[in-house]
């Protein structure tokens, strides 16, 4: 590395504020970003009834779910120390381990356990109050851009 | 022989435009989507109309992962459900009545997802057909396709595991 002060992605309170507030589809959903840190995110969604999957029961859809949890991984990625300039999922596979519960805020938490110049792997959790009772797990591998002369960088 | 003339077309067309629109119309998350389904025969197709709040990436700009996963899943389970509303439709007796009435079986739930993202999202309406591939008992096996402007460029698919409700509920 020869550029003049950081990595060239944004830096981590940047991105962790486009987190919070520039992506529409999160705000939609009210997704919040509860926490950041290198390579790890937290977020929580609050229950709504606009976002129910089966009436009968009042449970969330599973694909809120999944939207969540594909977020907090984007999100752990973009927050990574090698500071990518941008992120893309390119695989998610996400496990249910049980309906969540109606009304209950559902919190998900990603980390970024290894990033290889082209590729981020990420694993996330989606769970109420406990980690150990969790509601599904989630596995990605995501691509990473990097910025302009970012080509020499490990 | 002595055979029942068949009922008029529009009569049948009518009863199974119903119930796919009550199947749906009951999701309240298919509704926050815009999802809608159109049908020929037993045939779905799932149609996302682009939406704004529907981007994860405004720079690009690219439909968000979660919203496209979500409508692959959307997709998935709606066709599961289907496949067991048009059986008891076209059986006939007390299970076609019961759907008739708006009594409809309970929803398929999803095991995992594995979602395979092949190119961005535009922002633009998205379609998606899902083919069953195993249906048991107990679990479905699903594939489930999206594409946009090209029907042999799909930007995303999807398999799923699916475990169905009891067969008497």
């Amino acid at each position: 590395m020869t550029e003049t002060g950081g990595p060239g992605g944004p830096d981590p309170a940047q991105i962790a504020q486009v987190i919070a507030e520039a992506i529409p589809f999160s705000r939609a959903l009210g997704i919040r970003l509860t926490e950041a840190g290198p390579g790890f995110a937290r977020l929580a969604i609050a229950y709504d009834e606009r976002l129910v999957g089966d009436p009968k029961t009042g449970v969330l859809h599973g694909g809120v779910v999944t939207a969540l949890l594909d977020s907090c991984c984007g999100s752990a990625v973009m927050l990574h120390p090698s500071r990518p300039a941008g992120t893309a999922t390119m695989d998610l596979r996400i496990d249910y381990m049980r309906a969540s519960t109606p009304g209950a805020t559902l919190n998900a938490r990603a980390e970024c356990y290894r990033v290889t110049r082209h590729v981020a792997f990420v694993r996330g959790i989606a769970f109420e109050t406990d980690e150990s009772d969790p509601v599904a797990v989630a596995t990605g591998a995501f691509t990473i851009e990097r910025g302009e002369g970012r080509e020499g960088a490990a | 022989m002595n055979r029942r003339k068949p009922e008029p077309v529009q009569v049948v067309k009518q009863r199974r435009d119903a119930a796919l629109q009550r199947l749906v119309d009951g999701v309240p998350y298919i509704r926050f989507l815009g999802v809608r389904f159109e049908r020929r025969g037993d045939e779905l197709t799932a149609i996302l109309p682009y939406s704004d709040h529907l981007i994860g990436n405004p720079v690009l700009p690219a439909l968000h992962g979660g919203a496209t996963g979500s409508f692959l899943e959307i997709t998935a389970i709606v066709e599961l459900a289907w496949s067991m509303v048009w059986e008891r439709m076209e059986g006939g007796g007390e299970a076609a009545r019961a759907i008739e009435e708006g009594r409809f079986p309970p929803l398929p739930r999803t095991i995992d997802m594995t979602i395979d993202y092949l190119r961005s999202g535009l922002p633009r309406d998205a379609y998606a057909r899902a083919r069953v591939n195993r249906s048991g008992r107990r679990y479905a096996s699903v594939h489930v396709e999206a594409w946009q402007d090209n029907r042999n460029r799909p930007f995303v698919q999807a398999t799923g595991h699916f475990l169905m409700p009891r067969r008497d509920a």
